[in-house]
Order: C-alpha cells, then sequence, then structure tokens
C-alpha cells in the first residue's frame, strides 16, 4: 500500500472551503491530519474518510481522498464494509461524542471489538454543536444547555475507558490545539495493524467554550496534562507531581518529592487492560489532572485479514467455486 | 402378497406432529423421493415460533405438507388427503387442514389421557364423534419402532425417536415411492454413527413393511411422473434459490458477492446458506445490529462490490434510514426482505405479503426504489440475478421482496445453462482526459460507479442533497427539484428494460383480470384455471417488478372490465394500481398467516365474473 511518491498537504486538500465557526478546533485537527497524511507514502486515491452526522461530520469533503459522508453513527458499520471489502485501503472515520457514543454507540463498540482495520478519530467537544447546544453523553453532570436548562443529570461515559472496555488494540487522547502531540498520536494510530481508537479534546468555542482550558491552555496544561509515554515513569507538572499505586490498590497523583521512585508506576502500553483503565479513571474528567497520549496498543489479528483468510482456506479445501456443480449438487433428475 | 395399486392424479399429505419429533426432516425426505419419482411438487413447512414450546400442546405442533401431482402443480394444495399425526396435540392443530373424508393416520400410542389433557381435548376424538366423516388409522407407531428397533441395542428414548422414520416408511408405501433415496440419505447423515443409521433404517422399513402387510390400508396409491420440460432437475427451497442467485450475480458479474445481515426469521437461512460457500469468495458478516448490516454492504457497495443485505419486517423498518442514504448517494444494493406476518414482531414464523408498501414508500424524503418480488422458490433464482442488473446498471438499491412461505417451501426446479445467464458489466469509472463528473448521468440516468482505490478519482459521495453533475453539496432550490426529479426518472426509466406484463388470457375475451405479485402465483393460476374450466372467461396477470411496472401496464389493465387483486395483506397492491392508474380494481385480502389458498378465490372470482 506505501508508496515513495512524494507529496504534500495539498494533494490531501480538497478544492472545498470548511465551513465550520471561525475559531472552532476542527480546523487544527484537520490541517494536522491534512499535513500528516503524505508521511504515510499511501496515495490519496487509497485512503478512503468517513464520518457521520454533526460538525465532524464535515471533515470528509476537506479531503481530496475518497468519502463517504453517512447517516448519524453509522460510520463505523459503513468503514466496516470499505474496509472488509477492500483491506487494502487506509480507512479513517471522522466522529464525535454524540455520533460516537450516543447514536452510533452499538457500531463504535463492535469496530473496536472486531478490530476492524479502521482509524477512528473522534472529536470530543463535549456537546452538541450541529443541532446547536444540547447535551452529550460526555457533558459533565450538572450541565446547563438549552435540553437541560436545569442542568443535566446524566453520568458521562470516558471514551477511553469505554474503548478499552470494548476490547480496543489501540486506545489514545490527544487534544486539538497541541499539533506536535496530536501528529504523534496520528502517526501511532496510522502504524498499528487494526482498530485504532483516538479520542480529540476539541473545543466548542459557541456553545462550550473553554470545557478543556485546564489541559489545553498552555500555561495551565503544563501542570495538568499526564502524559503517557511507553516505558517511561508517569511525571507530570514539570516533574513536580507522579501517578504511584496507593495503599488501596488504587493509582493517585502524589508529590514526587513524597514518592519512593519505585513506586512511580512506570507506563506500559502492551501491558494488561487494566493498567489503561485505571489510568482512564484517574480524572473525573478533563476539569482534573487527566492522562493524554496512548494508552494501550497490542496486537490482535485484524477483522479483514480473517475473514480473507477463511475465504482462502476454504477455496483452498473446496477448490474455486463452481456454479455448476454448486446448482447440481444434491439430488437431481432427468427428464 | 402384493396389494392393489390406486392411481391417483395428484395428492396432498401433511404430516404433523410435536417440534421435536422431526416432522420437517420427514417431509423433506418424502419430498426428494417424491421429486425424484418426476412428479410436479410444491411444498409447505409450517412451523411454531417457539424452538420448543411445551411438548404434547398445541403450541408446540411443527407440520410439513406437499401436494404432489402428475400434472401441474400451482400450490402446496389447499386440503390434506392425508394427515399423519404424531399426537394428539397435531389432530388438534391441523384437522381443519384435512379435506373432508380425508384420511387421518394417527400415531395411537401417543393417545393417552396425557396427552389429551395437553392437547385441550376435553374427551377422547377418536370415540366422540369429532372425526366422524375421516377414514382413521390409528397405528401403534411408537411400540413398533420401538421393537424393530430393539435388536440394535440402542436406549428405548434414541429409539421411540427413530417414530418419523417408522411414519415416512410407511407413507412411502402408501405413495409408491421408492426407498432407496431416503435409505442412501440416512447413510450419508448416520455413516459415521452405525447405531442411529441402523436404526433409522430399521425404523424406516418397519413403516413400509407394515402398510404393506396390514390390513388397515387396502391398497397402494400411484401417481405417475408429470410431464415437463426435458433437462436436468432438483428440488429448490426459495432461500436456497436465492442465495444461489446472488452466488450467480457475483459469478456473471465477476463482482465479489458481499452479504451483511443480522440474524431474523425467516430470513436467517439466506445468511446460512451463503455463509456455506466461502469457496466463491462469499464474504458474509454477521452484524452488530440490523442497521449496522445495512451501513457494512453499502460501505462494500461503495469498495465496489455486489452488496446484499438481508431482513425481514422489522428489520426493514431499520434499515430504512440507510436505504435512503444507497438511493441518494445511488449506489448500487440489493436489500432482500423475506417478509412474515407483521405488524411489530407480528408472526415471525408465518407469511404475509405486507411490506410492500413499506418497501415503496417507507423513507422519508422523495426516495423512489426498484422492487422486485419472486413468485416462486424457483423463481428467487432469476429475481435475484434480475435484481443484480438493475441495481449495477442503474446504480441503485432494490429491494427483492420475498416472503416465508416462498424461503421455506421448495419446488422442481429446471436447472438453468449458467453459461447461458446473463452477463452483468459493472462498467466501473476509470480515470479519462475529460474532467470526473462524480453525479454525471449516462443515458439511462446513472452515474459512474468509482471505487476507492481508482486513480484520479476521488469524490466525497453522502446524504446531503448534490449538485447536479458535479456533486458539491448544494442547497439551491431548484438543484434539489432537478435532482429529485433526476433520481425519480432514473427508477421510473428501468422499465425500459422490462419485458411488458405478460396477460395470460387464453380466449382473448375475458373481462375479468386477476393480477396479483409475489407468492400468491400459484395459487392464482391454480384458481383461474379452476374457474376457466367450469367455463369462466378469466385472466390472469403477474407483476414481477412491483417499481416500476413493465411498460404499458396502464393500458394492459384498462382493457379489463374487471381487475381483482388477491393478496395476503390488506390491500396494498390494489391501492397502488388504483391510485397509479385510475382503475377500479378489486381488492381480495387474506392476513392470516397461511398462503393463500385456491378455493377460497374460487368463490370471488366467481362473483366477479357475474357481478
Amino acid at each position: 500500500m506505501a508508496d515513495t511518491a512524494e507529496r504534500t498537504k495539498k494533494d490531501f486538500s480538497s478544492d472545498q472551503e470548511p465551513r465550520w465557526c471561525p475559531g472552532c478546533g476542527d480546523y487544527a485537527i484537520l490541517a494536522a491530519v491534512q499535513s500528516f497524511m503524505p508521511e504515510l507514502g499511501v496515495a490519496p486515491e487509497n485512503t478512503v474518510f468517513v464520518s457521520g452526522i454533526g460538525c465532524s461530520g464535515r471533515f470528509t469533503y476537506y479531503m481530496d481522498t475518497y468519502g463517504f459522508h453517512g447517516i448519524h453513527g453509522r460510520a463505523p458499520a459503513i468503514a466496516t464494509g470499505i474496509v472488509t471489502a477492500n483491506p487494502a485501503l487506509n480507512v479513517w472515520v471522522v466522529t464525535g461524542d454524540g455520533d460516537a457514543l450516543s447514536i452510533g454507540g452499538n457500531h463504535l463498540i463492535h469496530v473496536l471489538r472486531r478490530n476492524v482495520n479502521v482509524k477512528i478519530l473522534m472529536f470530543n467537544n463535549q456537546i452538541y454543536g450541529l443541532t446547536k447546544g444540547q447535551y452529550s453523553p460526555t457533558s459533565e453532570v450538572g450541565k446547563v444547555t438549552k435540553s437541560t436548562p436545569f442542568g443535566s443529570v446524566d453520568r458521562p461515559f470516558d471514551p477511553v475507558a469505554l474503548a478499552l472496555g470494548a476490547a480496543a488494540t489501540f486506545v489514545a487522547r490527544t487534544i486539538d490545539n497541541d499539533r506536535q502531540h496530536l501528529t504523534e498520536v496520528l502517526r501511532q494510530a496510522a502504524a498499528h495493524p487494526g482498530a485504532a481508537f483516538v479520542e480529540i479534546y476539541q473545543n466548542c468555542n459557541v456553545f462550550n467554550d473553554g470545557a478543556f482550558d485546564l489541559l489545553r491552555d498552555r500555561s495551565q496544561g503544563a501542570h495538568n496534562q499526564i502524559r503517557l509515554v511507553h516505558g517511561e515513569p508517569i511525571v507530570f507538572d514539570e516533574g513536580a507531581r507522579c501517578v504511584r499505586l496507593g495503599a488501596n490498590g488504587r493509582l493517585e497523583i502524589a508529590a514526587v518529592a513524597d514518592t519512593d521512585p519505585g513506586a512511580i508506576i512506570t507506563h506500559d502500553v502492551h501491558g494488561p487492560p487494566s493498567l489503561a483503565f485505571t489510568l482512564a479513571q484517574l480524572s473525573q474528567g478533563p476539569t482534573e489532572p487527566t492522562c493524554i497520549g496512548v494508552f494501550r496498543e497490542v496486537k490482535r489479528d485484524t477483522y479483514g485479514e480473517s475473514i480473507h483468510a477463511q475465504l482462502d482456506r476454504a477455496t483452498e479445501r473446496l477448490g474455486a467455486g463452481d456454479l455448476t456443480s454448486l446448482l447440481h449438487g444434491g439430488d437431481t433428475w432427468t427428464v | 402378497m402384493s396389494k392393489t395399486v390406486e392411481e391417483r392424479e395428484r395428492v396432498v399429505v401433511r404430516f404433523a406432529g410435536d417440534s421435536g419429533d422431526g416432522m420437517q426432516l420427514t417431509g423433506d425426505r418424502f419430498t426428494n423421493a417424491t421429486a425424484l419419482l418426476g412428479n410436479d411438487l410444491a411444498t409447505l413447512p409450517d412451523f411454531p415460533a417457539e424452538i420448543r414450546a411445551p411438548a404434547g400442546t398445541v403450541h408446540g405442533v411443527s407440520a410439513f405438507q406437499i401436494q404432489f401431482a402428475a400434472s401441474d402443480v400451482a400450490t402446496p394444495g389447499d386440503h390434506a388427503d392425508v394427515l399423519v399425526a404424531m399426537n394428539p396435540a397435531a389432530l388438534k392443530a391441523d384437522l381443519g387442514t384435512v379435506a373432508k373424508g380425508g384420511t387421518l393416520i394417527l400415531n395411537e400410542d401417543a393417545f393417552t389421557s396425557r396427552n389429551l389433557e395437553k392437547a385441550g381435548y376435553a374427551s377422547d376424538p377418536r370415540s366422540d364423534g369429532a372425526l366422524d366423516g375421516f377414514h382413521v388409522v390409528q397405528v401403534p407407531m411408537t411400540s413398533i419402532t420401538v421393537r424393530a428397533v430393539e435388536p440394535i441395542g440402542i436406549a428405548k428414548k434414541e429409539a421411540e425417536r427413530a417414530k418419523n422414520m417408522f411414519a415416512l416408511g410407511l407413507i412411502s408405501w402408501m405413495y409408491s415411492r421408492p426407498t432407496e433415496p431416503t435409505i442412501t440419505w440416512l447413510e450419508r447423515k448416520f455413516g459415521g454413527k452405525p447405531e442411529i443409521f441402523d436404526a433409522n433404517v430399521a425404523a424406516f422399513t418397519a413403516g413400509y413393511n407394515f402398510g404393506e402387510t396390514t390390513e388397515l390400508f387396502a391398497h397402494q396409491v400411484s401417481v405417475k411422473a408429470a410431464p415437463v420440460a426435458p433437462g436436468i432437475y432438483r428440488n429448490v427451497a426459495g432461500s436456497q434459490a436465492l442465495a444461489w442467485g446472488l452466488i450467480a450475480a457475483s459469478a456473471r458479474s465477476g463482482l465479489p458477492l458481499f452479504y451483511a445481515s443480522y440474524p431474523i426469521t425467516p430470513a436467517s437461512d439466506l445468511l446460512h446458506e451463503l455463509s456455506r460457500h466461502k469457496n466463491f469468495g462469499v464474504v458474509t458478516v454477521q452484524a452488530e445490529d440490523e442497521i449496522a448490516a445495512a451501513n457494512v454492504a453499502l460501505g462494500a457497495a461503495f469498495a465496489g462490490q455486489l452488496a446484499v443485505t438481508g431482513t425481514s419486517g422489522p428489520g426493514l423498518d431499520l434499515k430504512a434510514e440507510t436505504i435512503g442514504l444507497a438511493m441518494i448517494t445511488e449506489l448500487p444494493m440489493i436489500i432482500v426482505d423475506v417478509q412474515r406476518g407483521g405488524p411489530s414482531t407480528g408472526l415471525p414464523t408465518k407469511t404475509e405479503q405486507s411490506d410492500l408498501l413499506a418497501a415503496m414508500f417507507g423513507r422519508h424524503g422523495e426516495s423512489p426504489i426498484p422492487i422486485v418480488a419472486a413468485a416462486s422458490p424457483s423463481d428467487c433464482f432469476d429475481v435475484a440475478l434480475d435484481a443484480a442488473r438493475v441495481a449495477i446498471r442503474y446504480r441503485t438499491p432494490v429491494i427483492v421482496l420475498s416472503d416465508s412461505f416462498l424461503q421455506n417451501s421448495s419446488e422442481p426446479w429446471l436447472l438453468p445453462d449458467v453459461e447461458a445467464l446473463p452477463t452483468i458489466d459493472p462498467m466501473q469509472a476509470v480515470a479519462s482526459d475529460t474532467p470526473f463528473l462524480p453525479y454525471g448521468r449516462d443515458e439511462v440516468g446513472a452515474r459512474p460507479w468509482a471505487i476507492p482505490g481508482t486513480p484520479g478519482l476521488q469524490h466525497r459521495i453522502g446524504g446531503l442533497e448534490r449538485e447536479h453533475a458535479t456533486g458539491a453539496i448544494s442547497y439551491d432550490p431548484e438543484n434539489h427539484e432537478l435532482m429529485t426529479r433526476l433520481r425519480r426518472d432514473k427508477v421510473n426509466g428501468i422499465a425500459a428494460s422490462l419485458p411488458p406484463l405478460d396477460i395470460d388470457d387464453p380466449t382473448g375475451d375475458a373481462e375479468l383480470l386477476v393480477l396479483g405479485w409475489g407468492s400468491t402465483a400459484g395459487t392464482i393460476r391454480a384458481a383461474v384455471q379452476r374457474a376457466r374450466a367450469n367455463g369462466g372467461k378469466v385472466a390472469r396477470a403477474h407483476l414481477r417488478w412491483l417499481h416500476p411496472m413493465p411498460p404499458g401496464t396502464d393500458a394492459v389493465l384498462g382493457r379489463f372490465r374487471k381487475v381483482l387483486i388477491p393478496e395476503i395483506n390488506d390491500g396494498q397492491l390494489a391501492m397502488l394500481v388504483r391510485a397509479r392508474f385510475l382503475i377500479d380494481a378489486q381488492s381480495f385480502s387474506r392476513m392470516q398467516g397461511q398462503p393463500l389458498m385456491a378455493d377460497e378465490l374460487d368463490e370471488t372470482i366467481e362473483e366477479a365474473l357475474h357481478g
């Protein structure tokens, strides 16, 4: 699939002018993706972007690749059909918190469970933007919106924990305005053979401005982003704080100064899912210090590989199908 | 001592027993032997929704009916000449299906007071006059089977289970069926378990010999082979024919077949059958839900494959939004709806033709979809091929309507010459010197099918309205009207590729036309033939394509003073015909979860002729 042709951002940018609200986090993500795509060495014609409904759904129109803007929540299913039919394609799904976790929740968990070879970028802005500001399945309890004037009583999902629970083989979180971190996560997702789930904290400056300030804002982010790096001790806040095993067996945040260096958790993306799951639950949401980076990355056969291996095995065992033999199989009689 | 043989033109036999009694298998084997004899035939399996309802209850009765004849068979038969009832519940459930004066063969051993009570009989029907007017034959099937199997030394329970083979042996004798096909089949099935094989053969032979020696049966019946076109035949059920038709469409188009579905009665057999044929390159995906199945198939269609999803009524509802997406993205895709009794969960194992209007109108917006319906089990093969032709040529989703009856029913099928089947050119787009227009149209109004992986043709499709030709998103009012009309005209234009409506009117001066669609074709044919035999001048026509209808349908229907439309629904085609053609079509409607019977139509045709 990879080739050596020289390509630039322009080769992946369509002639359509993006029509998100000025200041939307989606612009930064689009620019990062368009700039990153040439790195993969995959021609635009071998690349497909599939999206659902919501502000993120527009993404497909701005990529000069093959694109399918589907219906609400179903992008993972459409993408499953595309990449299972043609496993040579480089298939990306662009979705949002409402699209992926509410109306399309069932398809998300199953695309992850099956390990379909698609890269899922979930723009999480904790709000319904396109329908003009109702709470989403990632909005915090008490959220006041047009549909919850007295505050939302729904408990939110943690998308990373949900993906891990669905046995995803690659799970990561990044932030729209951190181009370097975002690109590095995209790079690792693209290199992962199988379903890659990437949650991107994305600021909706119209309906939910500042939801991620604690992490997005340069000065606050420096203290509150817990950057996960495989094989390294989990230390943040400019080296002042760390994640360690607490007395009750849970992970806890502590001052490095008060911690025996041996007790600091070393991040391991290939280990048992329990570590990743616990890290995902470390904060109650992006209003507290929160982990970003790759939570988990393990190898498992992809759905498309398994499907096509089965076709090959059947053909090897039974010979290539012959229609006449099929119709004449079983009892026949001649008149 | 051999008994005399009475020759008969046609016979209807019904096997009925508990769900666990193996009645479907018994019927299937009897059908096979009958097909090999060269009789024309039609079958009707009739089973409950419960996997294993409480044994011995009326809810748990499973039945299989077959009509076989020395001449044309159009239906599984209105009424059974012989009912084999393995227990009181089977007798209670199915006595109403037996012709007056018909024969009841009862498993005497099962008529215990406890079983009579479970079946809901207050008194024994064998002695209270309930069976007056029938020819009742009681055979202790269970005990004879156990005795016959005894030397093999298997457990009594296992031995008792072979009683369906005893029944099969007895009926095979009654109707002079050959024994070898059944024994060969048992060998194939139980070759690895010699004791079970021996037990089944012993039971089958015991049944056959019982018929020969007992004085309960005066004579055997023989039904001669039917005169049919020469060729190689097999017996085929609708679900097989449909699956094979899709595989044939894949072979004749060169497109890999991709089937995505969610298990649902009665469409699951299609998934089962297709998943067996992976060596034909058939991908089958059992999706997480109905909506996913439709979208997975649509993704495969975008990727350039022969994409199919299958379902029944409830699933058709769930897939509606995706079918609309397939319609506006103008991708080739087949949606098979094996109709069952509705609405909602309705009657999952029973038949109905009540999804026609849902297929026609069951989506928001102006969303016309071609609809084709199968007329018989073997016709499912041709319908699948035709649906693929239209889907691919016109870049459109196509709904194939089958139903529970067609899927489970079987008939002899003159096998087609595979090389003579039509080929289908996928005409997938390749880059050229002219700028690529994803929503440009050819002479039939179809847009290019440009599949991912094709250099130079990158484009974006989706559910938002498109600008004509360029495919850019467009909210322009006039463009929307234009696109709506273009999509409508494209689908209407399919009519030009269809043969005109064939009218069967031997005398050429019939005033009454009986018009049907789908699985009632056989019943209507039988009823019309009977009316003609009584001197009635009745014409008959069958609509294979419901949308669009064949060219000239309007004029053809207008020729008749009366148009009668029998359907297993509340008059859905009748509503379409009246609305489309301003014809005062008369509806004949039945909604009992059962195939239409010819004698249900007799009186209506009679009235229509003289009314």
